[in-house]
């Protein structure tokens, strides 16, 4: 490129080109306008509501119970965090507290769709940087997974499977034999993807110093999950405001410290394997007793306000629900998403690298349209 | 019939149809043995479901992709859309001409040799047709109206262009070590030699199969097709029968590639170590088999690396690929040059 004051030989046009929300990259339909300098990214603006279904506005019309069909839909690979941030959030409001049983299975269920979750996330960032076998392998595990959730609802994408004062269905006789099976197998898969990646050469090169975000702008624009601890930021939900029985169980927040792609990739490698700890303990310790607590069968709230929230394999995943008195429907709702917010800091990511690095870092920002959108 | 015209037209005539005829088909049954081995790479079992083990997907494949509604799309430019493939399938069928695939042999008091042609300047042929080939994928990236396709396009070009120079390299280190040009030349003085020629040529052959993978657009170097950005590179826009000739031509230069791996480094049709450890090796049994036999094995050892790669690896980024070619081939390859020829210089005198 030419700098200076002479002018160009020949006049130079930067290239506008909309990437999606047709595109076989962009994880769903997410729509990214960029101004290409060559190969390199001038300007990319992330352009989302393709996939609007007007949630929120949903919520308004449904008694409290039958929302929580609707918030599998948000996050689809991730339906358990849906249903347990939504359902944590209305206990909150309801003052209702669960038995142990019910909050021991609950955080096995989210533990194991983070895994499940993490698992889609290794499977697409790895094809979208070229290498295409992981994805078989992540998805043989996941598919053990999606069985177990099977096994337990009937459902294996949206679960639905929580409700407010505790859980719908005790576990089938042997799930918990099946499961314990299943984390003890676990962790060789993981060694297995990580034979094909960690230290592959060709796949550093293209994950080392690739969509830096510093520790400041991540918290500035309100990252959270993997995108923020990569950057070397210890924060987890599940650590400063613990839900349901995580301030039971011992597990480590990892964090990177270069803030670049391949960190987050170490970070999430070790969430999982973090998961499998703290789905040891959970059943270890799982106590017995009923699984539902005393709740009304219509449930009324208080006038009032809440927010609550869980650590989604994505991020903070909060819900604010405004209530009114012996109201049978929130009043308001609304999402807090954590793909929406990580996906804002795409732009700052991007800027100045090549069109390839764009791939690496929708990859490894892990967003879900139907989150965002909502 | 007189004698000159069934040499010169009659017998080269039947060698062009079952050249052709062999070629395609094995191109047509590499991309089935391309899927099921990935398949088996991959856990999962790869086509099958026509005909026993889905050995007819291929051809399941090719019918297909005939009978599909011919797409040009608006925007094109017309002419040249429809003649990019050709371009890019032509040159990958043409440099088969030169590939020998074995020893003369005697039939009916005849000799066949089972090759078209010998000519002294094989390798220049090979190099020279195969620069071609980019004009069809650039022209094809270029005439799709399609942004996607004319980056695809242009680092194709760009990729193939600097590749090709190490790979010339490299080539160049085998041809000083045979002395000459011709590949039959090359395999026989492989023989007389007792030795193949990546043992004292290791850097060249490294060399010249690191390039020959770019050289085909093939992971981890398949950046103009990098699916994840360019949607399917220069032939986005392509489909049906014009499709499937891009298609076939990555192929049937993946399979050039390889026999060339073969014939300039691997012995061509020669049986393992000819008369090399005498009495271990010389086993009677390798020499029975037929030379074509040897040549298309070690050529299936090369296009199964392909597939094995493909399964492997991540893809590199459009501007390490120019750096490992220009800033470490390139020199590495110069090198080599030097060095094979000091050593013939040393040894043959």
């Amino acid at each position: 490129m030419m700098n200076g004051p002479e002018r160009p030989l020949f006049d130079v046009e930067e290239m506008e080109i909309s990437f999606g929300p047709q595109h076989p990259a962009t994880h769903g339909v997410l729509r990214l306008q960029m101004k290409l300098d060559g190969e390199r990214i001038v300007e990319a603006k992330p352009i989302i509501g393709y996939l609007h279904r007007g949630t929120e506005k949903l919520f308004e019309t449904m008694t409290f119970p039958a929302c929580i069909p609707h918030t599998d839909r948000l996050d689809y690979v991730n339906a358990a965090h849906n249903n347990q941030g939504f359902c944590i959030t209305m206990e909150k409001l309801l003052g209702i507290s669960i038995p142990p049983r019910a909050a021991y299975i609950r955080m096995i269920l989210a533990e194991l769709q983070r895994l499940a979750s993490h698992l889609v996330w290794l499977a697409t960032h790895a094809v979208d940087i070229g290498a295409i076998t992981p994805f078989f392998y992540t998805f043989r595990e996941r598919d053990e997974i999606l069985d177990l959730f099977e096994e337990y609802c009937g459902a294996r994408l949206t679960l639905n499977t929580m409700k407010i004062g505790g859980l719908p269905f005790e576990l089938p006789d042997g799930w918990l034999d099946r499961c314990a099976k299943f984390v003890d197998a676990f962790p060789s898969h993981i060694d297995e993807y990580e034979t094909l990646l960690t230290t592959n050469r060709i796949w550093k090169k293209r994950t080392v110093g690739v969509g830096i975000i510093s520790p400041e702008d991540a918290i500035n624009m309100g990252l959270t999950g993997p995108p923020l601890r990569g950057s070397g930021v210890e924060w987890d939900i599940r650590k400063v405001f613990p839900y349901d029985r995580y301030d039971e169980v011992e597990f480590d927040v990892p964090t990177g410290t270069n803030c670049d792609t391949y960190d987050r990739y170490l970070v999430r490698i070790e969430e999982m394997h973090q998961s499998i700890r703290i789905l040891r303990q959970c059943l270890e310790k799982l106590p017995e007793g009923p699984i539902m607590a005393k709740a009304p069968k219509v449930l009324r709230s208080p006038e009032g306000m809440v927010y609550g929230s869980v650590e989604s394999p994505k991020g903070e995943l909060g819900y604010f629900i405004v209530a009114t008195e012996k109201g049978t429907t929130p009043y308001r709702c609304r999402v807090r998403p954590p793909s929406f917010v990580n996906l804002q800091a795409l732009p700052q990511m991007v800027k100045g690298s090549l069109v390839a690095d764009m791939m690496a870092v929708i990859g490894t920002l892990d967003i879900v349209l139907g989150e965002i959108d909502r | 019939m007189p004698e000159p015209i069934l040499q010169l037209l009659l017998i080269p005539l039947i060698k062009i149809v079952v050249l052709l005829v062999v070629v395609l088909l094995i191109v047509a049954y590499l991309t089935y043995a391309e899927r099921k081995i990935l398949g088996y790479m991959q856990v999962r079992l790869g086509p099958n479901r026509v005909g026993p083990k889905g050995w007819l997907q291929p051809v399941a494949d090719g019918l297909k992709l005939l009978v599909k509604e011919d797409l040009v799309p608006g925007g094109a430019e017309k002419l040249v859309f429809i003649i990019a493939p050709a371009i890019v399938m032509v040159p990958a069928l043409v440099m088969f001409a030169v590939i020998p695939f074995g020893e003369p042999f005697k039939v009916a008091g005849m000799t066949v040799t089972p090759y078209l042609a010998d000519i002294n300047i094989a390798l220049l042929f090979i190099l020279g047709v195969s620069s071609l080939g980019v004009f069809g994928i650039i022209l094809g990236g270029w005439s799709s109206n399609n942004k996607f396709s004319l980056m695809g396009g242009l680092r194709s070009a760009a990729q193939m262009v600097s590749y090709e120079i190490p790979m010339g390299f490299a080539i160049v280190s085998a041809v000083l070590m045979a002395g000459t040009l011709s590949m039959v030349g090359i395999v026989e003085a492989q023989r007389a030699a007792h030795i193949w020629f990546f043992i004292p040529g290791v850097l060249g052959f490294g060399i010249y199969w690191v390039c020959g993978v770019a050289e085909t657009n093939r992971n981890p170097f398949d950046l103009p097709e990098a699916e994840a950005e360019l949607v399917a590179g220069f032939h986005t826009e392509y489909s049906g029968m014009k499709f499937a000739l891009f298609y076939l031509a990555e192929y049937a230069n993946m399979m050039i590639v390889s026999a060339m791996a073969v014939v300039m480094f691997c012995g061509g049709w020669l049986p393992p170590f000819p008369n090399l450890l005498a009495g271990l090796w010389a086993l009677p049994v390798l020499a029975w088999i037929p030379g074509v036999v040897w040549f298309l094995a070690k050529m299936s050892f090369f296009l199964f690396c392909y597939i094995w790669f493909r399964g492997t690896f991540p893809r590199y980024r459009f501007d390490q690929l120019m750096n490992v070619g220009w800033k470490w081939l390139f020199p590495l390859s110069l090198a080599n040059v030097m060095l094979v020829a000091l050593g013939v210089l040393l040894l043959k005198g």
